[in-house]
């Protein structure tokens, strides 16, 4: 299985490469990816440099073009279409109908991936994105049971890539308006969840208080941790108890999965984080790399290895990782 | 202006469920979408139920019977079953998933896009016009000028309009997960849920820890808290190319709400303001309400 890992800036994508990433993936600095957080994503000169980096050590680089283009903005869509084939890209990540329609028309011979953010959950949604569009690859969302992950790889036109590791997205991904509803910018349409500028921290006597647009999502007592106030993981009041009612602060780690998605023939297992630090992409890849490596040798020993959960905890929101949707028992 | 009514997003009891059909036959409506968009597990009525209650209620309304899909396509069953009610041979669908869309175009048939289907512009709707669709549902997050310039762009890629339905009232699909936070709620595992979200006619509010309505719990979907409502909009409605208003169903008062918008789509002069909120209109967060902004 390919490791394909995130990088929002040069430092990160020299760091998933020093330490094996098989692919990076970044997003250029506008709204037409789904990580468009200010001081993120690569200019033209680091992509240029990066891509040198990459072709150097025989890696592969993804571009995510994969937000919903919006009608006044269709020509920067394309700009960026047209920009990651002229660089050479191994593969353009795209969701919008109208951007693999306009990528595969203008551009034949570059590589389509369906986004996540495309939403294909099954075979049927998969074999139109293939037949009309011509992807080669297309990323599951985090939605899927193992069982089902199974179901669709058997039947999908296309080779599959899952999440691996980092931010746990409970709902499916570009099926989730919550962020424009608090604050009227979403990921489909601005590349953001809960974003920064509507954040507000406040401390008094009680503890610490964690607003979105005014909202609270959260409040925590003096000795808790706090977390970024992502809307889906505060706590919230449903029938009068004060809970996690969506989702607790928490990531997605699949390590002890690795057995089952090489044997349902998972093409590629990917790395969530762009928004994350170098160190975090070093950290992860590395330990990544290392599970596959020891996979690929000795299949049938594999085990996974307690420094690499404590690396991977280390790194995860709140410190506490899950085998979200994989395992039904999450649901 | 037409008037729909959409899929009911709650899950009621078969009774309740022809009740309230029953009811909804007599009212003004131009269209009536049946089906369940939200869990596979809800089976209240099943597909063959939904085609005899269409065929019953043909007889006594003269409103367009569709049938809409699942929006969250999982298990190879709930595909299945998305192809047998694509397969149905008597009533237009409403895709809420590409699945559906590529049921239905490879058999040639006209669908409606429903609110779940990621179409934002005009290039996105041009392929899907080319795939069948012939009426659009734009996403809920929507605002009246995107919607108007993505019908200007399809003008401009010299393509016919498709109808155009808003979502004009009712309680916001706002996102869809595996997990099912009703049965969260309950503290009862998915897999054993015993459809518990029937006790919730209207779904579950989830408020913030200051008492702050946010969202609606329905099942694996969440909605908003506050109904969407934009009848106060109704000029800029079909300023914008609006054909259909759909009104999604609550528990109680649809036929009071549907005479509401009847009255004003009659000539009568819309209200200066109503309860809910419009920002995603508007261009602004959804949770607001123009009237209480300045936008």
């Amino acid at each position: 299985m390919q490791l394909v890992c995130p990088a929002g800036s040069l430092p990160a994508l020299k760091a998933a490469v020093r330490q094996g990433a098989d692919a990076v993936y970044v997003g250029f600095r506008n709204d037409t990816n789904a990580r468009h957080f200010s001081g993120l994503n690569l200019d033209d000169k680091q992509l240029e440099s990066g891509l040198q980096l990459i072709r150097a050590q025989g890696r592969q680089l993804y571009i995510a073009v994969n937000t919903y283009a919006q009608p006044d903005g269709w020509a920067r869509w394309q700009r960026a279409v047209d920009q990651a084939a002229a660089l050479g890209v191994d593969a353009l990540i795209a969701a919008d109908p109208g951007v693999l329609a306009y990528a595969s028309r203008r551009h034949p011979g570059l590589n389509l991936h369906l986004s996540v953010q495309g939403s294909a959950t099954n075979a049927a949604a998969l074999a139109l994105y293939q037949q009309r569009y011509g992807i080669r690859r297309a990323v599951l969302p985090r939605v899927l049971s193992l069982a089902q992950v199974r179901q669709v790889a058997e039947k999908s036109p296309v080779p599959i890539e899952v999440f691996a590791f980092g931010s746990l997205c409970i709902m499916a991904e570009g099926r989730c308006h919550l962020s424009s509803y608090l604050t009227g910018e979403s990921p489909n349409l601005c590349g953001v969840c809960s974003p920064a500028k509507a954040v507000r921290w406040q401390e008094d006597a009680d503890g610490l208080t964690s607003r979105l647009n005014g909202v609270l999502i959260d409040r925590y007592g003096k000795d808790e941790p706090a977390g970024y106030p992502t809307l889906c993981k505060g706590r919230f009041l449903v029938g009068g108890q004060r809970f996690h009612a969506l989702e607790e602060p928490t990531s997605l780690n699949t390590l002890d999965l690795i057995p089952q998605l090489a044997a349902i023939g998972v093409t590629a297992v990917k790395i969530e984080g762009r928004q994350r630090s170098p160190a975090y992409v070093e950290q992860v890849t590395r330990v990544w790399r290392a599970a596959l490596d020891a996979y690929a040798s000795a299949p049938q020993n594999f085990t996974v290895q307690p420094q690499w959960r404590s690396a991977l905890d280390s790194l995860s929101e709140g410190s506490q990782t899950t085998l979200g949707a994989y395992h039904r028992s999450w649901q | 202006m037409k008037l729909s009514l959409g899929p009911v997003l709650f899950y009621w009891s078969r009774a309740k469920l022809l009740d309230f059909y029953a009811e909804m036959a007599e009212q003004p409506l131009d269209a009536i979408y049946l089906g369940e968009t939200v869990c596979a597990k809800r089976r209240a009525l099943g597909l063959d139920d939904w085609l005899g209650l269409a065929r019953e209620l043909a007889e006594c309304t003269r409103a367009e019977l569709v049938l809409s899909g699942l929006a969250l396509v999982e298990a190879a069953s709930e595909l299945s079953s998305l192809k047998r009610l694509c397969d149905n041979g008597e009533l237009l669908v409403e895709a809420n998933d590409m699945g559906a869309v590529q049921f239905l175009r490879e058999r040639k048939l006209p669908f409606v896009a429903g609110p779940a289907l990621n179409l934002y512009n005009g290039h996105a709707l041009a392929e899907l016009i080319d795939c069948g669709l012939q009426r659009w549902v734009p996403p809920v997050e929507c605002s009246g000028a995107l919607i108007r310039s993505t019908l200007e762009q399809l003008d401009g890629l010299g393509l016919a309009r498709p109808e155009v339905e808003l979502f004009a009232y009712g309680h916001l699909p706002l996102a869809y997960s595996a997990r099912c936070f009703t049965a969260r709620a309950e503290n009862r595992p998915k897999d054993d849920c015993q459809i518990c979200c029937e006790s919730f006619p209207e779904g579950i509010v989830l408020h913030s820890q200051e008492g702050e309505a946010l969202f609606t719990l329905n099942g694996i979907q969440t909605m908003s808290a506050k109904v969407n409502n934009l009848l106060a909009d109704y000029a800029q409605l079909a300023a914008t190319g609006a054909d259909l208003l759909r009104l999604s169903p609550r528990a109680e008062g649809m036929a009071g709400v549907i005479a509401a918008f009847d009255t004003v789509r009659c000539g009568a002069l819309p209200p200066v303001a109503v309860e809910g909120c419009n920002g995603y209109w508007h261009g602004r967060a959804g949770m607001l309400r123009a009237d209480e902004v300045v936008l």
